[in-house]
């Protein structure tokens, strides 16, 4: 468990500073997340056994069972801004309505004309 | 008798300590979570949206700064950094089935993920929202965690994002079957995937708990992304 948290820590540090060095504007995590995907990925090619496998695996399920309770904090945070919220409530409602609507509708039907195509070649 | 000025100074300690504001928000959240299970996880009962609630009630209530919440809350927040590294591990166990299908997942998600930043800035400049939240809107189909980042690093407000990214997904995860079934939309594959693209963490528990297939596709199209919209984002706002 120690030596999962320790190398999941480690990665999202480098990703900070990753991001601070080189002053990218992806979040440092993120950085830290594709890091740590590539190295399994390059792990698994040389065909060798990721170290600690099942611990990192365990590890990270914990994490992300609880990921809608790390979000409370700084979504409490919305307290402060009740009055931005408040003088622009219908228009962002609108946009995000609309938003999520239209791209469900595009991005599904993208993927299924492609799939589809897939299945004929096949 | 109960002792009024004894009670008052227990809440004054009560209200100082770390203790107090992490132990609300975790039992905030495991009552909303149980009512969202009794409810047959309805999108509307959403489990962070009510803790967001009850927390921030108590807070407006007893006249509390933020500030003070946030100083005992922030050890649980301090997670969501690791928590993000951690979503590695999800795509790294799909990889095989994103390799397989690589061309139909890359597509879909180049496509859906610029889609998705174009309409919500278009719609939000044709609406004449303020700047910052206009920052605050454009991370909101991903993961709370990345859209968060994303919105501090444009000069949004990470809370705002939060409610935003958290009402995607609700509004995803309830509509998003009438939407594929109006188009006639059957490939679960599809349906799973265009889910999680554009309402991340909600709309992947929604497309799990109908389909296994829906559900691992929607795993993939949260994930992936997340990835891309966090190089997106911010390279739309330098083009524009």
């Amino acid at each position: 468990m120690l030596k999962s948290v320790f190398i999941i820590l480690l990665y999202q540090l480098i990703g900070e500073l990753f991001q601070k060095f080189f002053g990218l504007s992806i979040p440092g995590p993120v950085i830290g997340l594709v890091l740590l995907l590539l190295t399994l990925l390059l792990i698994q090619k040389r065909q060798k056994v990721v170290p600690i496998k099942e611990d990192l695996f365990n590890s990270a399920e914990i994490l992300l069972n609880y990921l809608p309770l790390l979000f409370i904090p700084l979504g409490v945070g919305v307290v402060m801004h009740l009055s931005l919220l408040e003088d622009n409530l219908a228009s962002v409602v609108f946009v995000i309505i609309l938003g999520t609507l239209s791209t469900l509708a595009l991005t599904g039907y993208i993927m299924e004309k492609i799939l589809r195509k897939k299945t004929l070649v096949d | 008798m109960i002792d009024q000025d004894k009670l008052y100074s227990i809440w004054v300690y009560l209200q100082a300590e770390p203790l107090f504001w992490l132990t609300l928000t975790i039992g905030s959240y495991l009552i909303a979570d149980m009512a969202y299970k009794k409810s047959n996880l309805f999108p509307l009962l959403n489990p962070v949206a009510m803790s967001v609630l009850i927390v921030s009630l108590i807070l407006i209530l007893f006249n509390i700064k933020y500030e003070r919440y946030f100083d005992g809350a922030k050890f649980i927040h301090f997670l969501l950094g690791p928590a993000t590294v951690a979503l590695a591990i999800p795509i790294y166990k799909n990889w095989n089935l994103i390799i397989s299908n690589s061309k139909a997942i890359l597509i879909s998600l180049i496509l859906g993920s610029t889609f998705a930043i174009l309409i919500t800035y278009t719609l939000s400049l044709y609406l004449e929202l303020p700047k910052e939240l206009i920052m605050s809107l454009l991370p909101r189909n991903v993961t709370a965690p990345i859209a968060m980042g994303i919105s501090e690093i444009i000069g949004g407000i990470p809370s705002l994002t939060a409610i935003i990214t958290i009402l995607t997904g609700v509004v995803g995860a309830s509509l998003g079957v009438f939407v594929f079934d109006v188009m006639k939309l059957k490939n679960m594959d599809a349906r799973g995937f265009s889910l999680g693209l554009t309402s991340h963490g909600i709309g992947t528990a929604r497309a799990m708990s109908r389909n296994k297939n829906a559900g691992v596709y929607a795993a993939v199209g949260m994930g992936l992304s997340g990835l891309l919209t966090s190089i997106l984002v911010p390279l739309f706002l330098k083009i524009i």
